[in-house]
């Protein structure tokens, strides 16, 4: 390993995440010869592999194996525990480097902007599979799960694994790296109903079939939907792709209405057409009120009759929002950075949700760092930047205790070995634990 | 665990299950693709997005010898990342049934 100050160019990488990761590929195979720094706010790296893909699917995070093998190569190297803004800033890493690259995602949840939408039980999507995910910043959330039912709001695949995970049993969970302190309060909680409700129809939700398919395969789940709610068929004016994605997507919501909801001790019950007005509770949530809509060229239109549910939680799973790092603009839509195809400025791009907004699956990431690697290759002017060798003495100065790829195997290798049971691992979830692995 | 690719894909190669790939693990015959069973991480994501529904868990009927199939050919074949060349003809193929007797191609793709 070398500290830098070689003939090629500096590359800063700001998150850890699969965007990053994918960055640091793209520009290795673009720039042979690049030093590349991966700056990562946690000790632990891989981003939304770790703390957002679910804890049950542990096949799909196997595409840590990929990216294990990137941070190894003797260019890459991860800078853990740093902190853009706290530690260091862009401005700071422009000068010890010929381009940052920003890829932080968009970490925060879109409000749930109704009424009573702040009550103790509302959650949003970020920090409740934060909570489960044993991510640092959410691991404290002990969320209200004491009632019969949960209401999860949103059609994408989030609002499906939290669904899954909240109906799942405890023998389903033991081969999951679910947080500890998650599976001991889902072990207390007696959830009989998760209500997964959306703004829009079956046709138009945002679900992958592969994750339908699983909600029809729980031991003590069934999935449920409503058969007047359900469409015969896909419509013709679709795109062959959507007809055949809905399509599949439809045989399993299908199957969901004719589902006998006593087959089985818990409910996962799809709501189509609904979308929040309020949020009720003394103190507390105890139910969560829908107004009927309806779909009129490809808008949304109430109907005025409402629909209550009772529930001692309300989970938004509406999407994300990006912080401003460095004080850069945020997009309108408040879920990416303002950027032209990448570029933010000169020597300052910006890759995966962070510059396209939160969608996509995790490939969809790989192809955006390409374009921006080819974009950042063909900018390049390469100075006589210091990379990790001008960095590095500044977070000394400033008291930061950097953590780096072997030290993210000693805490990986500590968590194999706490696991208990079918686990693959018992995850830290307070920074405090990881340092102290190191001897921090 | 894996998805796979099968006959389907031979002769039409459209090649959008690429983009999807999180773990780039397809690999380019002549005339069609096949997934490294090994590389795989059986996300699924590439399953929906086949124009023919060439591509199928390994737990579905039928799938134990596409899994020896594109074990074997992955081995044999150049890795591809990002879409190439798609057959003028493409469409047609779609309907064809027994592909494989007929039309497979062992050879890898030319590069």
């Amino acid at each position: 390993m070398t500290t830098g100050h070689g003939p090629g160019p500096k590359f800063a990488i700001v998150g850890a995440g699969p965007a990053g990761f994918y960055a640091a590929e793209a520009l290795d195979i673009e720039c042979p010869g690049a030093e590349i720094d991966i700056i990562e706010r946690l000790p632990t790296p891989f981003g939304l592999i770790r703390a957002g893909v679910a804890p049950d699917h542990q096949t799909t995070k196997t595409i840590q194996d990929a990216f294990e093998q990137i941070a190894q190569r003797p260019n890459v190297r991860i800078v853990g525990n740093v902190e853009v803004d706290r530690d260091v800033t862009i401005a700071e890493l422009a000068q010890f480097y010929d381009a940052v690259v920003l890829a932080s995602g968009a970490p925060d949840d879109a409000p749930l902007d109704v009424p009573g939408g702040d009550l103790p039980g509302v959650y949003g999507a970020a920090e409740f599979v934060g909570w489960y995910n044993a991510h640092p910043d959410h691991a404290g959330l002990e969320p209200l799960l004491d009632r019969d039912s949960v209401v999860v709001i949103g059609n994408g695949n989030v609002a499906i694994d939290i669904a899954r995970i909240l109906s799942k049993s405890a023998a389903e969970l033991a081969t999951s790296d679910i947080a500890a302190h998650a599976s001991e309060r889902l072990a207390q909680a007696r959830i009989s109903d998760v209500h997964i409700v959306g703004r829009r129809g079956p046709l138009e939700a945002k679900f992958t079939t592969v994750e339908l398919r699983e909600l029809g395969e729980l031991e003590e789940a069934v999935a449920v939907a409503e058969s007047h709610q359900i469409p015969d068929a896909v419509g013709s004016d679709l795109s062959p792709r959507d007809r055949r994605v809905k399509g599949k997507n439809l045989e399993c919501f299908k199957s969901f209405a004719q589902a006998d909801p006593s087959a089985k001790a818990r409910r996962i019950r799809f709501q189509f057409n609904a979308r929040p007005l309020n949020v009720l509770g003394n103190g507390r949530v105890e139910a969560i009120c829908f107004e009927r809509t309806r779909v009129e060229n490809g808008q949304v239109t109430g109907t005025g009759e409402t629909l209550e549910i009772a529930c001692g939680a309300v989970i938004s799973a509406i999407g994300y929002r990006a912080r401003p790092l460095g004080g850069l603009a945020v997009s309108a839509t408040g879920d990416r950075l303002t950027n032209t195809d990448g570029r933010i400025a000169p020597g300052l791009y910006v890759v995966g949700w962070l510059r396209r907004g939160p969608s996509g699956k995790i490939g969809t990431n790989r192809t955006d760092a390409e374009e921006v690697a080819a974009l950042i290759r063909s900018e390049l002017v390469v100075g006589d930047k210091p990379g990790l060798a001008g960095l590095k003495p500044l977070l000394a100065s400033r008291n930061v205790r950097t953590t780096d790829y072997v030290d993210w195997k000693k805490i990986e290798a500590a968590e194999i070995a706490a696991a208990l049971g079918g686990e693959p691992r018992r995850k830290f979830a307070t920074m405090h634990e990881m340092l102290a692995v190191l001897g921090a | 665990m894996t998805y796979v690719v099968t006959e389907a894909c031979i002769k039409c190669k459209f090649q959008d299950c690429l983009q999807s790939c999180p773990a780039t693990c397809f690999y380019e015959g002549e005339n069609m693709l096949v997934i490294n069973p090994e590389e795989c991480i059986d996300c699924g994501a590439c399953e929906p997005e086949c124009p023919a529904e060439a591509i199928m868990p390994d737990t579905a009927p039928d799938a134990a010898k596409w899994v020896e199939f594109n074990r074997k050919y992955s081995a044999l074949w150049p890795n591809i990342r990002k879409q190439g060349f798609v057959p003028d003809d493409a469409d047609d193929w779609v309907e064809v049934e027994g592909k494989l007797e007929e039309h497979f191609s062992p050879a890898p793709a030319a590069r």
